[in-house]
């Protein structure tokens, strides 16, 4: 256990001492939305119509950018090697780890989503179920997302891989954030959207630690 | 048999069908058997190299 | 060294002796099946009262479909199987399975969109069946892409094992998930590809075609699973050969070899 909270301290506090690396994905998530509106026409109604999908996919987009940090730095300089030799089980710690990196990406794309919402016309309804599908719909990406890191550890132009092996998994994910905002927007039922994030997100929890650290044991062998 | 090449009305769609699926089935067959040739001359070749080497199964 | 060399290839060679009696079987297969069937669904079926001739097209699309996931669900398994029996030519089944799923999969989607055009207006709808077969064209080119990016091969087949497994899990998560959010957006119903109800007439050539389409899969596997142990076995005299010649007593008098070449 306390390994774990340890892991978890240090992340947290390299994060923090590297407080650029997560700002970035803010800015980039910004800049991202802020270019559609160029892209599309500064329609209010077609904007507040896709605002939901915009944002949603941006995020996915931005969480995915700081996944090379997940374990590169770690693997880099031994420290991975001395985490898979502590007692608390390998399972556990990528968990933790994972939850460091929503912890510095997820969360703070959640809370920073409605700001952005309000640039394409995303206000008062729906704009706390983009909080909530993004609360607990990013720790599913960042599960994934670490599978796809370990698994891609030492590889040849391992950004796009991640990319590449990630995205088409996190389909689920952003079929039914998107479906949640829309839901909140047009009155429907919200609640069946979140009730699957969650089942997603309990899946995950329950099956990606395992495949991430026999990919991370791929990697240290 | 001018109908059955005609298709209804639809050969623009039908005949494509067939022969993308049969491009891409016979470029497949086709790859494969080339290296399965590739393979065997290429194991032959090093096998008679091998004994003539006389580095039979149990000699190294 | 070569007792152990050899040792490791056994079970290949068990292999190679199997697939080599099925693989005649499996193309002659393949020219019956596919013979008939193309006999039957070109000539001899109806044509559908809505979709007219163009359900013809279904006789190369479905099969490819059922192929696209039979090859994903294939490959799956030997990674599974790889991973827990360490059995050296489930990898390669594996590998192989992957390029020929894939090409199934690319397959169904063109005649999918030849077939939409007509149904439907446009080359592509985003429909829930094709749109799940796109992802799974993007799993199977993550698989190969994972596979080929290592510099140690033996490391991208062990990450590609462990991917084509969380792929699998995800398969009908994410076809699920498509299903569920094309019948939200798209509540009028589009003609779906390959209708709810079928008439026998097109049965018969449908599972013909899909006989021949397994079969197919079944040569093009053993036989490209056979060369890839032959390369292998080529690389492996190659290597002993080229050791031979460079550490042999008359070429390397002196032993002077291990330090002249860093």
């Amino acid at each position: 256990m306390n390994t774990l909270l340890g892991v978890l301290a240090r992340d947290l506090k390299l994060a923090i001492r590297q407080i650029g690396d997560a700002t970035t994905v803010l800015v980039f998530f910004t800049i991202a939305v802020a270019l559609f509106p160029f892209g599309l026409g500064p329609d209010p109604v077609l904007l507040k119509k896709i605002a939901p999908g915009i944002l949603w996919v941006t995020a996915l987009l931005a969480a995915l950018l700081s996944l090379d940090r997940l374990f590169e730095a770690d693997h880099a300089d031994g420290t991975l090697e001395q985490l898979a030799l502590s007692p608390a089980p390998l399972e556990a710690i990528v968990a933790v780890k994972a939850l460091a990196h929503w912890l510095t990406t997820g969360l703070p794309l959640a809370l920073m989503a409605p700001l952005l919402g309000i640039l394409l016309g995303l206000t008062g309804e729906g704009s706390l179920e983009l909080v909530l599908s993004l609360l607990i719909g990013t720790p599913t990406i960042s599960l994934i997302g670490a599978v796809g890191a370990a698994v891609t550890l030492g590889a040849r132009r391992s950004g796009v891989l991640v990319a590449l092996l990630i995205l088409p998994l996190t389909i689920p994910v952003l079929i039914f954030g998107v479906g949640a905002v829309d839901a909140a927007i047009t009155a429907l039922d919200v609640a069946p959207h979140l009730a699957f994030l969650g089942a997603l997100l309990a899946g995950s929890l329950a099956l990606t630690p395992w495949a991430s650290a026999a990919a991370l044991r791929l990697a240290l062998r | 048999m001018n109908a059955f090449f005609d298709m209804g009305g639809y050969a623009a769609f039908v005949w494509p069908s067939y022969a993308v699926t049969a491009v891409g089935l016979v470029f497949l067959i086709a790859t494969t058997l080339l290296r399965q040739r590739r393979a065997r001359t290429t194991l032959a070749r090093l096998e008679a190299e091998r004994d003539a080497a006389g580095l039979g199964h149990g000699q190294r | 060294m070569s007792t152990n060399v050899f040792h490791r290839y056994a079970n290949p060679t068990k292999f190679i002796g199997l697939a080599s009696a099925i693989i005649p079987f499996a193309w002659g297969l393949t020219i019956l099946l596919g013979g008939y069937g193309l006999y039957l669904g070109l000539f001899n079926s109806p044509a559908d009262y809505q979709q007219g001739e163009t359900v013809r097209i279904m006789y190369v699309h479905v099969p490819a479909a059922w192929m696209a996931l039979g090859c994903y669900t294939t490959m799956a398994i030997a990674s599974a199987i790889a991973i827990i029996w360490k059995h050296a030519v489930a990898d390669l089944i594996a590998e192989e399975t992957a390029v020929i799923g894939a090409t199934f999969t690319v397959l169904c989607l063109v005649t999918g969109s030849l077939w939409g055009q007509p149904m439907w207006g446009t080359w592509w709808v985003w429909d829930a069946r094709l749109t799940s077969m796109l992802v799974l064209l993007f799993l199977y080119l993550g698989f190969m892409a994972l596979k080929n990016a290592f510099d140690d091969p033996q490391r991208g087949t062990q990450a590609a094992r462990l991917i084509a497994l969380v792929g699998w899990i995800n398969v009908p998560i994410i076809k699920y998930s498509v299903e569920w959010w094309n019948t939200l957006h798209q509540p009028a119903a589009v003609a779906r590809l390959d209708g709810p109800t079928i008439h026998p007439d097109m049965l018969t050539p449908l599972l013909l075609m899909g006989g021949a389409y397994m079969t197919l899969f079944t040569a093009l596997l053993l036989v490209r699973v056979r060369s890839h142990i032959m390369e292998r076995r080529a690389r492996s005299i190659a290597l002993a050969l080229a050791e031979a010649r460079g550490a042999g007593p008359d070429e390397d008098p002196a032993g002077l070899r291990d330090g002249a070449t860093p």
